[in-house]
């Protein structure tokens, strides 16, 4: 096996005598890095631009609104039985609903996840532009397998999370990857598949419904 | 100003009434034209069929009869497209370094020529009269490698008594692509049809390019469809005047 | 590789053109992401910028490919993974079939990678008596269809929703199925779902690898690359040693340009990025299999080099009148369309013929270029290419190649425009020759050679006087 690498560097080198040893490119980084847009802005671009996917908004003023929005979203879509991923605040959840509480001493299966209604969690990050949240595992978030296997997914996402770029974004997470190598994933609206006749279609593998609840600071 | 005539070997041969057409409009601004006889061809054909080796003469050759030009023009967008975007690279492919001097010399003084009125001289009306219905194909090499922009149809947005249609679909390829046209020629062919059709669609007299070749692809579907419609050159159109017409 | 000889573009290109099914579908399909994908770009103020950007990133990390593939075997192993190399599609296929054996299955569950299609891996697996189950909407339709490929992106875009529905009641017992796209896309959800809860080995490819951090990942929409790459206890991804990326910085521009320039969306619903292993969260063995297969071939041609910038979005794809008109499955690769124009060659090699064949797979008009978001000039490398196989006919040709109408017209073309003497006489001889073929000046039947012109298009002859005789007598 390591024949292979050391042919395969071998043959890197040997296609690579044009380049010098020294050579040191530099990457002209033009591009927008911050945003421009104030808060308010911001927030409002988020929220739309996540209702373009077909996820469905929420906009609270203050988190003491938190539990009957829950409720609320959860009635309209029927949904009963939910999945709770650990760090999520226990205050916040309504009462008339099976909670089902993942921890790492008490992992719940897939065949179990695929049993429950839905998943409410909160996010590490939203960003404007794109429309698009981003988990990283952390607190109230869960393990990835709880926010796919689930055909509801109800996410909570403060304000203040909201970042206008996808650059600010990456920013963001540059810590979290390269010391802790925690597992990032990005969504961007319900599942959805392009593949027939180039279309978006929303609905497939991962959750089929996305509801978005943004959590003011007033 | 004195202007050097690329008339192009393919415009030489086939299509001589575009060059005179040329010569008409620049005297008529008030330049004298040039036209140097050792001129032969570009290379184009050679280079993109993969004949380089065979181009490094021509460009030579090139080199040689422009060198001294105040202005080199031509009316064919995709030999001054050769000779921009490729001209260097036959140089290295030559690993003349004198010749590579030569060509960067010479190349800001090559033009299309409807980029040399409308972005060198300034001149968007140069006089002419042309009482037809008449669609404009940006042709691939003007729009994408020469980056023309809009300068033909400013030039023809000052004809008197034009009707000028836009052409749907303007932008796709009319399927010519030099030795294309006939190394995939089905390929080719189902391409041309679909510019045909939108064509035929505009209800225009004469389809106009800066281009011959592939007008003379486009003409020719035309032509065997019996079209009813006519390709005719840019420079043509610009040099129909009320008294002369084309 | 197969060592098989694969057939020529021009020889198939017309069975496909005379399809008129598959010329509608790929038609709509690719016109309409056509026009997305220019509302999704115009409304970036600093696209230009971005793609300048990418450019930039993949030419220096091309250039320094070694160091980059060794950080990254570093940092994925630090993350709790395991790195293999591969030289060629064979010992990628048997470094996968061994580790998936060693885990006892016989079924693994794959994510959609045209890297896997490459190196042929199902038929490898398949051979060892393991099932890689397709769960990608489009590669599912194409593997329950037993075809190929036909696009980078959305490998079943020549079949329609009529078609798809007529495949999935056939093969997925799936009665009372409208041709709803819906219900396509849930038809193929309950398929598949007890696979994915059952699966303890994944397969995938990488859109991108991470040097400095050991970062994967895997950008896609239906929530089957998620699956794939969360649920199993083993993930094995298949990743071309030209995927990888420098920082986890760069992946901002990419994360960019890629949804936009692919399926003409802001963002694609889901992107994983996952570094090594992490406990009690998604696979706890992971294995990178890097790949070569041809691509340090690649690299070794300085022009033909940016072609490994590719990150696989099709852009250039959807707006190839060649490819709008044939189809993918004219250029006999699992990389169609312009970059496999360039692409299939440079990995193959020129000796074979249907390789060989595709840089004239192209009227070089230029919109690949036009849309390529890492600024991969295409026209450009074809041309190269071309000169390619011509030097090689040149050397190695044989005599019949030597005397192709063509080279032989080419040989004489070129001897004549040398000199201005020779050319003007070389003008009067053709003029006196078309005096067999020409009527009203116009021409509408020649052989041979240029009879692939006016079997469908006149051809305008030769007038009478050239504009040199003419500036001569203006001259007098």
């Amino acid at each position: 096996m390591s024949n292979a690498k050391e042919a395969i560097l071998g043959r890197i080198r040997e296609a690579l005598t044009d380049v010098p040893e020294d050579e040191n490119l530099q990457t002209q980084r033009n591009y927008r890095q911050e945003g421009t847009l104030g808060r308010q802005q911001v927030v409002d671009l988020f929220a739309e631009r996540v209702a373009e996917y077909k996820a469905k908004v929420s906009r609270i003023p203050r988190e003491e609104k938190i539990t009957a929005s829950i409720r609320d979203a959860c009635h309209q879509r029927a949904v009963e039985k939910l999945v709770i991923p650990e760090g999520f605040p226990s205050d916040w959840l309504p009462e008339g609903f099976t909670f089902i509480r993942d921890s790492a001493d008490d992992l719940v299966s897939h065949h179990e996840l695929d049993q429950t209604d839905g998943v409410v969690t909160t996010c590490a990050l939203g960003v404007a532009e794109t429309g698009t949240i981003i988990l990283d595992a952390g607190a109230g978030q869960g393990r990835r397998a709880l926010t796919l296997i689930p055909d509801y997914h109800l996410c909570i996402v403060r304000e203040e999370q909201i970042v206008e770029l996808i650059p600010e974004a990456f920013d963001h997470f540059e810590q979290k990857v390269s010391q802790e190598g925690a597992p990032i994933t990005m969504i961007s609206g319900p599942s959805a598949t392009s593949d027939i006749e180039l279309n978006r279609v929303e609905g497939v593998h991962g959750p089929r419904i996305l509801d978005v609840l943004i959590i003011g600071n007033e | 100003m004195n202007i050097s005539l690329f008339i192009t070997c393919f415009n030489d041969t086939l299509y001589p009434n575009t060059g005179k057409a040329m010569v008409k409009v620049l005297e008529r601004l008030g330049h004298s034209v040039i036209f140097p006889f050792e001129q032969t061809c570009c290379g184009q054909m050679h280079y993109n069929t993969g004949y380089q080796e065979e181009t490094i003469p021509l460009v030579r050759k090139f080199v040689d009869v422009f060198k001294d030009a105040e202005a080199v023009v031509a009316p064919s967008a995709s030999c001054v497209g050769m000779v921009k975007e490729f001209y260097p690279q036959v140089a290295q492919r030559a690993q003349d370094p004198q010749l590579a001097k030569a060509v960067d010399d010479l190349l800001p003084r090559v033009f299309e020529l409807s980029q040399f009125l409308v972005d060198e001289l300034g001149v968007e009306d140069v006089g002419a009269y042309y009482p037809h219905r008449v669609t404009y194909h940006p042709t691939c090499h003007s729009l994408r490698m020469l980056e023309v922009g809009d300068a033909p149809l400013r030039l023809l947005r000052n004809v008197e008594g034009i009707d000028l249609v836009e052409l749907p679909d303007a932008e796709e390829c009319c399927g010519f692509g030099g030795t294309f046209a006939v190394k995939n020629a089905d390929t080719s062919v189902a391409m041309m049809g679909d510019k045909i059709k939108n064509i035929k669609s505009t209800d225009a007299e004469v389809c106009t390019a800066a281009d011959n070749s592939c007008l003379m692809h486009i003409g020719g579907g035309l032509h065997r469809q019996r079209g009813g419609v006519e390709a005719v050159h840019l420079a043509e159109i610009l040099a129909s005047t009320e008294e002369q017409p084309l | 590789m197969s060592k098989q000889q694969t057939p020529t573009f021009q020889e198939t290109a017309a069975s496909y053109l005379d399809d008129t099914q598959l010329r509608r579908n790929i038609g709509h399909a690719t016109q309409t992401i056509r026009g997305k994908r220019k509302g999704v770009v115009q409304e970036m103020p600093d696209w230009e910028a971005l793609r300048e950007a990418g450019r930039a990133l993949k030419t220096k990390t091309m250039r320094h490919l070694d160091d980059y593939l060794l950080q990254l075997e570093e940092s994925v192993q630090e993350a709790g993974g395991t790195v293999h190399w591969a030289r060629d599609a064979e010992e990628a296929n048997r470094i996968i079939v061994d580790l998936v054996k060693q885990e006892q299955v016989k079924e693994a569950v794959k994510v959609k990678s045209i890297t896997t299609d490459e190196i042929g891996l199902n038929k490898a697996l398949a051979a060892e008596g393991i099932q890689a189950l397709e769960t990608d909407l489009a590669e599912l339709i194409v593997q329950l269809a037993e075809d190929e490929p036909s696009h980078i992106l959305v490998p079943a875009i020549h079949k329609n929703r009529a078609e798809i529905k007529a495949l999935f009641k056939e093969k997925l017992d799936a009665d009372e199925l409208t041709d709803r796209p819906e219900d396509l896309a849930e038809a193929a959800r309950l398929y598949l779902r007890k696979k994915f809860l059952n699966a303890k080995v994944g397969i995938s490819g990488a859109n991108f690898g991470v040097a400095e951090t050991g970062t994967v990942s895997v950008v896609e929409s239906e929530g089957n690359g998620r699956m794939c790459t969360t649920l199993p206890d083993t993930l094995i991804t298949l990743m071309g040693i030209e995927k990888v990326v420098p920082k986890w910085k760069d992946l901002e521009v990419f994360m960019q340009l890629l949804p936009r320039s692919a399926t003409a969306e802001r963002m694609n619903p889901y992107n994983s990025f996952w570094t090594g292993t992490t406990e009690n969260d998604g696979p706890q063995n992971f294995h990178l299999v890097l790949l070569d297969n041809g691509r340090t071939k690649v690299l070794a041609d300085e022009m033909g080099r940016q072609t490994l910038n590719c990150i696989r979005c099709s852009a250039c794809l959807n707006v190839c009148p060649v490819y709008e008109r044939t189809g993918g499955h004219a250029y006999h690769s699992v990389y169609p369309g312009p970059i496999g124009a360039i692409l299939t060659p440079q990995l193959k090699g020129l000796e074979d013929e249907g390789a060989a064949s595709l840089p004239y797979a192209s009227s070089l008009c230029g919109a690949c270029y036009e849309v390529c978001p890492v600024k991969i000039n295409i026209p450009e490398v074809l041309v190269h290419l071309r000169g390619k196989v011509i030097d090689k006919k040149k050397k190695e040709g044989s005599l019949r190649d030597k005397l192709e109408p063509e080279h032989v017209g080419m040989k004489i073309l070129s001897r004549a425009f040398s000199n201005a003497k020779r050319y003007e006489r070389a003008q009067k001889i053709a003029r006196t020759g078309q005096g067999l073929f020409a009527r009203d000046g116009m021409i509408s039947s020649l052989p041979g050679y240029l009879s692939k012109w006016t079997s469908t298009r006149d051809l305008k002859a030769i007038p009478d006087q050239t504009f040199r005789e003419w500036w001569r007598q203006r001259d007098e």
